[in-house]
């Protein structure tokens, strides 16, 4: 176990790698009274096809997701997110595109709900009885949201953007694929992505770090496994594979998501300072303080719910801008005006550097929310960098690299639009 | 955490929580008002003009240029409902002074440009822009409808409007379509002249500072305050019974693929004296958390919903009971939901179960002690219902719950409406 302070944003980080190729990262918050735990693995929606011992193997959609509703199942015939929360713990579970986590926080009995989570996540059990149930409750869980438009329209962008990555589709898979599940692909993936060479443990709050890296160590196998490679498809063109879809549902106003693909840089501090960049350049063209979105607000061609953020998932990175707007086309053609003013002219040295400001208060902030920091901390691992470390690359990032970031990922012919528009009567 | 209460200009509370902990720092203003239908709109609509611009920072530009030059606050405007008062103003969040490089006095700043934003607005001829009224009542109306892109939000919201139509609550807390519409600058004006005079404020602070030093920056950002007499006289009005003798049902039509049924009850006589601790705990075993009698059966054990839950109003005495179903299935999961509540009326609750209602409540509120924003609603709903207890005491008081307790409660709660959101053309089968 290392410690290494981050005097300017006075926190300690304790970390290291057990024998068993799991990495921890506990943050010690002195004086709260939550304590946070993710046990998180490397394998999400889209890791369908992977290698494992020489061999390919490919699986059916959804079976990340399955696992992680099976997981709490327990061979006593226990629920863990039952007896959790009996325990007072706040327990739950997601999978994304390129991660399953399992979490809890509580305010008192922490090492004992810590060693519920290591060992729950770690004891598959599956029978084909609770397996053919859990397809009626997933099947219901993947209709429901062909209800929400905000899912609609980001995966109807997704499938115009990428054409291989399976992060085209529901990361819960289709009622079709859930049926090819049995309890034997649930333990073969089980085995092949919850190993703890494939997996970290972030911890915050006011705990004793060699008592978790000892519990951890305690309680997971000994063995250091392989870990497996995912194949997410082919390599993906630079372009979308179509840049516009409209769709209509039950909406008040046309809702809009933008998006281009961006080439993520592959790991450690690449990874972190493309991120960095990434989000401050955006931040600089289409925060709240640029000329863009006070502009077309004022204007009513944006709304409050007006966001952007890149996203990085599953080997993807992907940028995003979206809300509601009684005009999406605008907002593209706006969008497009205002990058090619940034490319014949450069970024505004005053909002570049007023950005970054804004970008250290709101990281600050982040600190205090335990959920955010340990996930980023686990996104970090998976990436091989400290997620700590942004504050100081924050500082040394420059605008030059900005520029070039935006005119490297966001020209016209790299982005694509989807539209949910109201049912029209 | 020690709280520290004072008036600090005529009807202006302050409730400041000095505390190191955090790294930043957190500041609430709220106006109190009471909901009613004709005024809603407006109250809501306010913050949001005022946040377009002020005397000195004319417009959001300035403000948000303002804003990232104090690295990254924000201020922004919140409108809740708490039972049948309407609280309008804006929540500040901003890094604390020993975390910045060249930096101290941000709060200062931040309070100050509060008092700004609040007090002096950017007008013509002493009137709000009319076109930051028109924008700001565009986007307050395009919320409004928005609420239907959310189809479990919605079932909420039509369950109460319809459940509670002969009461205040029904508004929502943005307002009413039609009255946002009728909405002026010059009347807007007025409006907002007169709650600055007469509207109780609750200004809440989370952070470093000591209350002195925040009563003081405060009271000079807020010097300019014109104050009269302070309108005291608003509460809510809290039903004890169904208003008829059968429950009401209500349903909606929309092109969906899953149906969403909510019930709605009163709390009944037990909100005579509401003993506060009881009623979360019996929220948590019917249908709060994830061991309630809810969770368990109608979820887990019966798959009858992808989602129920319950949720208790405590300042307006009401339990609603929130679930999503296949159409086919509205019927069963009825019965079920009705079951599980009539179960807690027999006193059919394990130990387990109420322990871990207990502790899922207690550890709940606990937790609010890490958090400045759930401490600031906290603190601003226990100010509304005139409570006087911190978060460590309410849940050393759950913990001392009894069975009994919770059972009284279960038969003190009366069934007021049901409100089914079906599929275009369903008919389900199993309607009982």
């Amino acid at each position: 176990m290392k410690h290494k302070r981050y005097e300017k944003i006075g926190e300690d980080l304790y970390f290291g790698q057990l024998r068993n190729g799991l990495n921890v990262n506990v943050v010690t918050k002195p004086g709260f009274r939550l304590s946070y735990a993710v046990f998180a693995t490397n394998y999400g929606g889209a890791h369908r096809r992977f290698s494992l011992g020489g061999k390919m193997h490919a699986t059916p959609a959804g079976v990340a997701h399955f696992l992680e509703h099976k997981m709490f199942d327990m061979p006593d015939g226990d629920n863990a997110l039952s007896v959790l929360s009996a325990n007072g713990a706040q327990p739950n579970a997601f999978t994304s595109s390129g991660m399953t986590a399992y979490f809890f926080d509580c305010t008192s009995g922490f090492e004992e709900n810590l060693r519920m989570l290591l060992k729950f996540v770690s004891t598959p059990y599956f029978t084909q009885e609770t397996v053919d149930k859990e397809q009626g409750i997933i099947g219901q869980e993947i209709c429901m949201v062909e209800d929400n438009p905000g899912y609609v329209v980001y995966n109807r962008l997704m499938r115009m953007l990428y054409e291989f990555n399976p992060i085209r589709d529901q990361v819960a898979g289709s009622i079709e694929s859930i049926a090819e599940i049995t309890a034997e692909t649930l333990y073969n993936c089980h085995k092949a992505f919850y190993a703890p060479s494939n997996m970290t443990l972030c911890v915050a709050g006011d705990c004793d770090p060699e008592e978790i890296f000892a519990i951890a160590d305690e309680l997971l196998p000994r063995e250091k496994a392989e870990i497996p490679k995912a194949d997410m498809g082919q390599p993906e063109s630079e372009k979308p594979i179509r840049s516009y879809n409209e769709e209509q549902m039950e909406v008040s106003a046309p809702q809009y998501l933008i998006g281009a693909k961006v080439t993520p840089a592959r790991d450690g501090d690449a990874l972190l300072r493309q991120k960095i960049v990434a989000q401050l350049a955006l931040r600089t063209v289409f925060g709240t303080s640029a000329k863009f979105y006070n502009r077309l607000y004022s204007e009513g061609v944006l709304n409050r719910d007006y966001d952007y953020e890149i996203d990085y998932t599953a080997g993807t990175a992907t940028i995003m801008l979206g809300g509601e707007s009684p005009d999406p086309q605008r907002v593209l053609s706006e969008i497009n005006a205002e990058l090619a003013e940034v490319f014949a002219n450069g970024l505004d040295t005053e909002l570049f550097e007023a950005a970054k400001r804004a970008s250290f208060g709101s990281r600050l902030r982040g600190l205090e929310d335990f959920d955010s920091l340990c996930l980023s901390l686990a996104d970090g691992v998976f990436g091989s960098y400290c997620a700590l470390d942004a504050f100081e690359v924050l500082e040394s990032v420059e605008k030059g690299e900005c520029e070039d970031f935006l005119k490297a990922f966001m020209t016209p012919d790299r982005l694509a639009m989807s539209v949910i528009s109201p049912v029209k009567a | 955490m020690e709280t520290v209460r004072k008036e600090i200009l005529p009807g202006v509370w302050l409730t400041a929580l000095e505390n190191d902990k955090f790294k930043t720092g957190c500041l609430s203003i709220s106006l109190l008002t009471q909901l009613d239908r004709e005024t809603a709109a407006m109250n809501a609509l306010i913050p949001y003009v005022l946040r377009r611009g002020s005397r000195n920072h004319t417009d959001m530009q300035a403000l948000a240029t303002e804003l990232d030059g104090l690295y990254g606050s924000y201020i922004e405007p919140v409108v809740r409902k708490i039972g049948e008062i309407q609280c309008i103003g804006f929540l500040a969040s901003f890094a604390d002074d020993k975390y910045l490089p060249d930096g101290s006095g941000v709060f200062e700043s931040i309070a100050n440009l509060c008092g700004e934003i609040l007090l002096a607005p950017c007008t013509k001829g002493g009137l709000l822009l009319p076109e930051y009224v028109d924008s700001e009542k565009d986007k307050l109306l395009d919320s409004i409808r928005s609420r239907l892109n959310d189809k479990r939000a919605w079932a909420l919201h039509r369950l109460i409007e319809q459940m509670c139509c002969y009461e205040p609550f029904a508004v929502s807390r943005l307002g009413t379509e039609d009255t946002a519409e009728n909405i002026y600058y010059q009347k807007l004006t007025k409006h907002y002249r007169s709650l600055i005079m007469t509207c109780p404020i609750e200004i809440f602070y989370c952070g470093s500072l000591g209350a002195d030093t925040v009563a003081e920056k405060l009271s000079d950002a807020f010097s300019g305050m014109p104050r009269g007499e302070i309108d005291y006289d608003i509460g809510t009005d809290i039903r004890m019974n169904a208003v008829e003798e059968s429950v009401r049902e209500f349903n909606d039509e929309l092109s969906v693929t899953q149906g969403k049924l909510v019930m709605g009850y009163r709390l009944g006589d037990c909100m005579e004296d509401p003993d506060i601790a009881a009623l979360y705990v019996f929220n948590a075993v019917f249908g709060g958390c994830v061991t309630s009698k809810l969770f368990m059966n109608v979820r887990e054990k019966l798959s009858l919903c992808y989602y129920a839950s319950s949720l208790v109003d405590l300042h307006k005495g009401l339990m609603i009971v929130s679930s999503g179903v296949d159409f086919d299935k509205f019927g069963a999961a009825k019965d079920e939901i009705c079951a599980q509540l009539d179960a807690i009326k027999r006193g059919e609750v394990t130990d387990d179960e109420l322990l871990a209602a207990k502790k899922s409540v207690a550890s709940d509120l606990r937790a609010t002690l890490d958090s400045q924003y759930n401490l600031e609603g906290f603190y601003l709903a226990n100010t509304i219902d005139g409570l006087d207890f911190d978060p460590e005491e309410l849940a050393e008081a759950v913990e001392c719950v009894e069975l009994q307790a919770v059972v009284d409660i279960a038969n003190s709660v009366v069934g007021d409406a049901v409100y089914y959101l079906r599929g275009n053309g369903e008919e389900d089968s199993d309607e009982a």
